[in-house]
């Protein structure tokens, strides 16, 4: 069964998200747009936990799949390739920008 | 124990909304950076409790190998190849969405299973494994592994409306049944996602990139967004639809600077026939005016201002600490040394900025295009390094010229205008650039970073 209260909820949640992250993202300026993407690489690698939560699942559901667990562990991979790599690649980038020191 | 993990949640969607907030300035980017990473902390220590340690091993196989991959690459990739890391990120973001859905679609029979779950189910998967597919050719292009020129064939667009009619048709039979397919049709649909996303990518040519991937980041964002819906997590939906509007963002952002339509980056196969050298464009050679490293290096020391601008040939030739060190040298002088950067220059959104941040120019001395083009008239020196597209005139005054209408930066407003370029070829797309024959340009030719280092040298002599 749907519950379509709950559906609404999600939905309400989703539109909001993306109005605030047009908000933030247009204050961003052009010179930090290149780690803004790997930012948000970082952040897109939220699916992670949705990779950590079917692992949970597959393993709860009693399937004894070599397939799926293989396909369930690249998800989880995939994932944390974006969480580590996209925050500390962005965190290499942005040491590297530097105000001109005083004066001219 | 579950509203300890919602406020958990609650907190670390708090900390990557700010965290991306502060990336409104390069004083603070850093600071969001981190408020991010520990808002990610919070959250997948949240999802770890929550699941009770239930398939630990493989969960832990996975974290193990991902963040060692991804730290290894992070750490050691140049910064000129950031756009090939960036792809092939939005790509892993896509098939993890994709493989989720896949995963899902076993696990999820009967009961578990209802509308919104197989809408949102095919629909992750079909986006997530587009993104994934396409990121791994855009990544091919620009590692140069394959031709970063438009692929093209005839009929191509037939063949890419076929492909995605069938996904669409197993797509509404999967959502029909519930997920009740026969696997070779599952298979199909998965199959058919990523034989479109080889497709769809295949014939954008390599200036078109930034915008490829701006597009592919926001696919990703949207895969991620729907997983939210598939599997109930808010979390999931916010970080997706936040990624999915910074991609949106820049991809408008790099159409605008384009100044063409989404739809012709994406089907236009812009500059494919653009190899075949210019004089296919009639007028015969262009007459233009060879300098020396010594002249330039004359003209740049009695400058009072000078603007570089740099375009990817600089990245190519991995050119951005000659450029700084030349800079240095003209400053002892007393000239004023700025940086014109257009918005396509380079691979991806902001991409020479990176790499003059990586030389160590302070980032105030970078100019946007509407800063910088006010400055070229009062500029005695416009020095154009590996730059060709954006500086073209005929974007100004010639309505035959493909890339009519173009915002470009004024160089020929300069007083002088010196380009540093390889040989006479044309650029990416192919376009003969007019700048070139004007009485104030004079052109610089061989390899970028040794011309530089050239010029500096010439410069210490003097």
């Amino acid at each position: 069964m749907i519950d379509i209260a709950h559906l609404i909820e999600l939905l309400t949640v989703l539109v909001l998200a993306i109005f605030v992250g047009f908000e933030v993202i247009s204050k961003v300026p052009t010179t930090l747009h290149t780690p803004l993407m790997s930012a948000t690489n970082a952040i897109h690698g939220i699916v992670l936990a949705g990779a950590i939560v079917i692992v949970a699942t597959l393993v709860g559901s009693g399937i004894h799949s070599t397939v799926l667990t293989v396909l369930a562990v690249a998800a989880v991979t995939l994932g944390a390739i974006n969480v580590f790599g996209g925050f500390a690649v962005t965190e290499r980038m942005l040491q590297m920008f530097r105000r001109k020191e005083s004066g001219k | 124990m579950s509203v300890a993990i919602d406020l958990a949640n609650l907190v670390a969607i708090a900390l990557f909304i700010y965290g991306l907030h502060e990336l409104n300035s390069p004083a603070t980017a850093r600071r969001g950076n981190r408020l991010a990473m520990a808002g990610m902390a919070i959250a997948l220590a949240g999802i770890l409790i929550q699941g009770h340690g239930a398939g630990w091993p493989a969960i832990a196989l996975g974290i193990a190998i991902g963040g060692i991959v991804g730290i290894y690459a992070a750490v050691k990739v140049k910064m000129t190849a950031m756009p090939q890391m960036v792809a092939l990120y939005n790509g892993a973001g896509g098939g993890a969405a994709a493989l989720i859905s896949t995963v899902e679609h076993y696990v999820a029979h009967g009961s578990a299973m209802n509308d919104v779950i197989a809408v949102s189910l095919v629909l992750s998967a079909i986006i997530g494994a587009v993104s994934f597919a396409g990121s791994i050719i855009a990544f091919l292009k620009l590692q140069e592994v394959m031709t970063g020129r438009p692929v093209t064939y005839p009929g191509q667009q037939v063949v890419n409306g076929a492909v995605l009619f069938c996904i669409l048709g197993l797509a509404v039979w999967f959502v029909v049944t519930l997920g009740a397919l026969p696997a070779w049709g599952y298979a199909a649909l998965l199959l058919g996602a990523l034989v479109l996303g080889v497709l769809f990518v295949l014939p954008i040519g390599g200036a078109d990139m930034p915008v490829v991937i701006s597009l592919l980041n926001s696919f990703t964002g949207v895969a991620v967004a729907i997983t939210g819906f598939e599997i109930d997590s808010t979390l999931l939906i916010i970080c997706g639809a936040l990624v999915g509007a910074s991609g949106t963002i820049l991809t408008v952002a790099m159409s605008r600077a384009m100044n063409r339509p989404l739809t012709n980056v994406l089907f236009g196969a812009f500059g494919a026939q653009g190899g075949l050298e210019v004089a296919a464009a009639g007028g015969g050679p262009q007459q233009v005016r060879s300098t020396s490293a010594d002249d330039v290096a004359v003209m740049l020391a009695y400058a009072n201002k000078v603007i570089v601008v740099p375009g990817y040939g600089m990245a190519v030739a991995q050119a951005q600490h000659s450029v700084k060190a030349l800079a240095d040298q003209l400053e002892k002088r007393g000239v004023k040394v700025l940086y014109a950067i257009h918005p396509v220059a380079g691979r991806m959104p902001g991409h020479m900025n990176v790499l003059l941040a990586e030389a160590n120019v302070p980032y105030n001395q970078l100019l946007d295009m509407e800063d910088a083009n006010p400055e070229f008239p009062t500029a005695d020196v416009a020095l154009v390094i590996g730059a060709n597209d954006v500086t073209n005139p005929a974007a100004r005054n010639v309505p035959s010229s493909p890339i009519y209408g173009m915002p470009i930066l004024d160089v020929d407003k300069a007083a002088n205008v010196v380009v540093l370029k390889r040989s006479m070829r044309s650029g990416f797309a192919g376009i003969e650039n007019p700048l070139y024959e004007m009485p104030n340009a004079s052109m610089l030719f061989g390899d970028a970073k040794a011309s530089v280092d050239a010029l500096t040298a010439a410069v210490k002599a003097l």
